[in-house]
């Protein structure tokens, strides 16, 4: 190898690591500088576009109502961005009030909506965290079949499926096979044996492409897929709550987010819907950005 | 707390190795997928190899070629051809031949290549015939070479196949993207020792094998 060589590849090596380097500075987690004002409201999200543009939805409600607010998006898990907010670095953070709960109980057997958003004031409370209204809007997770099984075998809700007599597979990520609504819970509560498929995939599209293809006759995908009404998939219904509820709610850091904007989160929440979730994933995919899915959600509901 | 002891324990309970599910059967679908994406790997590409090594003709193309397979990113691939077939084993072994040619390709044609030019006038000027040639002469004294494409080819597939499970096509992943999911390091840890004690296993076999496949009277240059 001769020097220039040598030369070439060090330098080559020196540019990737400034520009590594370059990513890096823009942490979203790191403290705020001393500039930043009080009235300043900051606002987070977690590291996938739904959230990202429910967070949006908020900001661009708040800069209507006259508030100033700064941006830190894509956060990340539970584990880095609970933290930023317990500190204050960030005031308001779109949540899911299912996930919630069992980040801070991990115990909990709590399932439906309105149960959950009643346990998490006393959990928040130590914290310094508090939750605003929680909306309809919900992203947890569902079994799905295609229309044809569910008109073949007149099924539409997950105690349809014991009087069937035909081998059930349920296809999901592998996690599923061991949470309590996986297929332990379809048989505990529903009284329906099923075998299991995993799909590393979380409901993506080879999990779609499974339950299309027969590989699978249900799948776990996620409530505000917008996969489910393109593939004409019947959600089943779960009157007995096997699945743990995750509404979108608030969260907020009581001492740093202004007691009087309130109103103006309530008031988006109060108007998002689980179907709203799933336009606004569909103009996602499509390649929409985030604040012109946002200021379109915002007109069309008329908040702010 | 040691997470070695852990990990050989968890390899050792008797539970794991009972029913279709047991771990006897998951090292069996890997060195399936192993053994079949190089076998088929080798069926297309060592005739390939020989044609450009013989007729000297096409080897910019074949090596361009086997240098782009290489580039590609094999978890991409699997699902780009499950997105078409579906899940279960074809789209790993599909995806495991894609990368299971480029060693046998270029291990092949470099072998025929190799050989000595005077080697093979002499075998024409005795009245030899292309086939003779080929399949006497160039064949056999290529095959060190090709048993290396062969050795590298199956280290690389037995690595890889634990992307199987990404789409319901079993092997050793199983355990580790089930791991993954809930956080048990330990399981993760077993199932990639398995995966690495199969390697091992493998490569001490072809390493054998190549050295058996060393034409009598010839001298193999260590490899650089």
């Amino acid at each position: 190898m001769s020097i220039k060589r040598i030369l070439t590849i060090t330098a080559a090596a020196a540019a990737v690591g400034v520009a590594l380097a370059g990513c890096t500075a823009a942490d979203p987690t790191a403290a705020p500088s001393s500039s930043a004002s009080m009235e300043k409201i900051v606002i987070g999200s977690q590291a996938f576009s739904e959230n990202e543009i429910v967070a949006e939805i908020y900001a661009q409600a708040l800069e209507t109502a006259g508030y100033s607010v700064e941006r830190k998006f894509n956060i990340g898990s539970r584990e880095v961005y609970i933290p930023a907010i317990e500190s204050g670095e960030v005031s308001l953070l779109p949540e899911y009030t299912g996930g919630l709960l069992q980040y801070f109980d991990t115990k909990t057997t709590l399932k439906t909506a309105a149960d959950i958003y009643g346990a998490l004031p006393a959990l928040l409370e130590p914290s310094g965290l508090a939750v605003l209204d929680q909306s309809t809007a919900s992203d947890e997770d569902s079994y799905n079949v295609t229309k044809a099984f569910s008109e073949a075998n007149n099924v539409t809700s997950l105690s349809d499926l014991s009087a069937l007599k035909i081998p059930l597979t349920v296809g999901g990520n592998s996690e599923l096979e061991t949470r309590p609504y996986g297929p332990a819970g379809l048989l505990s509560i529903y009284g329906v044996t099923v075998s299991f498929t995993s799909i590393e995939d979380y409901g993506g599209p080879l999990t779609v492409k499974a339950l299309n293809d027969g590989a699978v006759q249900i799948a776990d995908l996620y409530t505000s897929d917008p996969a489910i009404s393109k593939n004409g998939f019947v959600t089943l219904s779960d009157p007995e709550s096997l699945m743990v509820a995750n509404n979108v709610v608030a969260l907020i850091n009581k001492a740093s987010f202004p007691k009087d904007a309130k109103g103006v989160i309530n008031s988006v929440n109060a108007k998002l819907t689980t179907a709203g979730l799933v336009q606004i994933n569909t103009e996602s995919a499509a390649g929409d950005s985030p604040a012109t899915i946002a200021a379109k959600w915002l007109k069309a509901n008329q908040v702010g | 707390m040691n997470f070695l002891t852990d990990a050989i324990a968890w390899i050792s309970n008797p539970a794991l190795h009972e029913g279709a599910n047991s771990l006897t059967a998951r090292i069996g679908e890997h060195l399936g997928y192993t053994f079949g994406a190089v076998l088929i790997g080798a069926l297309i590409a060592i005739p390939l190899g020989i044609l450009v090594g013989h007729t000297r003709r096409g080897a910019g193309i074949a090596v361009t070629f086997t240098g782009g397979l290489r580039a590609l990113p094999s978890l991409g691939v699997l699902i780009l051809i499950a997105l078409s077939v579906g899940i279960g084993f074809q789209a790993p072994l599909a995806t495991f031949v894609i990368m299971a040619i480029p060693p046998l390709l270029s291990g092949t044609y470099a072998g025929i290549h190799a050989v000595n030019p005077a080697t093979v006038d002499a075998a024409r000027a005795m009245g030899m015939t292309p086939l003779q040639v080929i399949f006497q002469v160039e064949f056999p004294l290529a095959l060190p070479l090709v048993m290396a494409g062969v050795r590298s080819a199956i280290l690389q597939v037995v690595a890889t196949a634990t992307l199987a499970a990404y789409v319901s096509g079993g092997a050793l992943g199983v355990y580790i993207f089930s791991a993954l999911a809930r956080r048990d390091y330990t399981q993760m840890l077993a199932a990639s020792l398995i995966v690495i004690a199969l390697a091992f296993a493998l490569e001490g076999l072809f390493a054998l094998l190549q050295r058996l496949a060393r034409p009598h009277g010839t001298v193999v240059l260590p490899v650089k």
